[in-house]
């Protein structure tokens, strides 16, 4: 089981509505960060995760940028 | 999806594969031209659709795409990038589209951080900082006008003249903060971890000219997801594969 997912995204973003709905659907708990918010998770975002886009999810030690979910499936097991 | 409805509800034997369920729509924030809806998020009706789906006695396939479909003697064969087989008497494409790419060097290495297909999603990150558009349609200049907002300043890039509706075109016009390069193709995108700036070129004069940038929307429209079929069906220019010039 998935020990900690991170997700972080913007308001606006359709795609991270999909990622929250695909660990909300598998029961699987995660920790939002929107970044219009919250400055200091966007910092976090581009500077731990060399990220510039989102959703950036970070689970089990893995970044994924952007969601795709048949590869998330796939690395979760599901 | 709706394919699928029609046919389960003639009681055909009906597989629907698809990589996700909802497609292009997915990717629509709110919609508001749907009839039934006066403003519903893309999201929201897709599980509608899913729902609607889900009443009648279809096999579902997700997470995969078809990579090529053949006839066989007794109809068809569809393959898919993992491996599977499918035969059927009939099948009903409808794949949909995907963003168009530049393909222009540096675009691939730099998806993610800084080029983006999503204005939407990604705007916010572009606080303050300047950031190029690219395109000239209704898309490109959605995401210049919100950019507007944003962003330090915008740099609107097209290869052809402004084609998007009237007031779009109003709005970004009157912008401040906004310079456009109509006629010019973008030449590559710069940086090594993350974009700081494009090339342009004018299409007339052959000029170039460097845009310091940290951020690129890319909005050049969208293609068909047809590659699949090209042995099966024919195929007319327009969906055909084209170079970034529609040639």
């Amino acid at each position: 089981m998935v020990s900690e997912v991170k997700i972080y995204t913007t308001t606006t973003c359709p795609y991270c509505k999909m990622a929250k709905k695909f660990f909300d659907d598998n029961g699987i708990k995660y920790q939002e960060f929107n970044i219009v918010e919250d400055k200091a998770a966007r910092e976090e975002m581009k500077n731990k995760y060399d990220s510039l886009t989102v959703p950036t999810i970070f689970f089990d030690g893995e970044v994924m940028i952007g969601f795709d979910e048949a590869e998330l499936r796939e690395k979760l097991g599901l | 999806m709706t394919a699928a409805v029609y046919a389960a509800r003639k009681n055909l034997n009906t597989l629907l594969i698809s990589y996700d369920i909802g497609g292009q729509v997915l990717w629509t924030a709110g919609i508001e031209n749907y009839m039934g809806y006066q403003f519903i998020e893309g999201l929201e009706l897709m599980k509608k659709f899913e729902e609607q789906v889900k009443q009648f006695p279809l096999d579902v396939k997700t997470g995969e795409r078809v990579s090529s479909l053949s006839q066989t003697d007794g109809g068809l064969e569809a393959r898919t990038e993992k491996g599977e087989s499918y035969t059927a008497r009939a099948a009903i494409i409808a794949t949909g589209k995907r963003p168009r790419q530049l393909n222009v060097p540096g675009e691939e290495k730099l998806k993610g951080r800084g080029v983006t297909y999503c204005a939407i999603c990604d705007g916010p990150l572009f606080a303050s900082e300047n950031v190029a558009v690219i395109g000239g349609g209704n898309s490109a200049l959605e995401a210049a006008e919100d950019m507007v907002k944003i962003a330090e300043h915008i740099y609107l890039v097209s290869l052809t003249p402004l084609t998007g509706d009237q007031i779009l075109i109003d709005k970004v016009k009157a912008a401040s903060n906004l310079t456009m390069f109509l006629e010019h193709d973008v030449v590559g995108i710069k940086g090594e971890d993350r974009v700081d700036g494009i090339k342009i070129r004018d299409l007339k004069s052959k000029e170039e000219k460097e845009l310091d940038v940290g951020g690129v929307f890319i909005e050049i429209g969208l293609i068909p997801n047809s590659e699949p079929f090209k042995g099966i069906v024919r195929l007319n220019r327009r969906w055909g594969n084209r170079n970034k010039l529609c040639q």
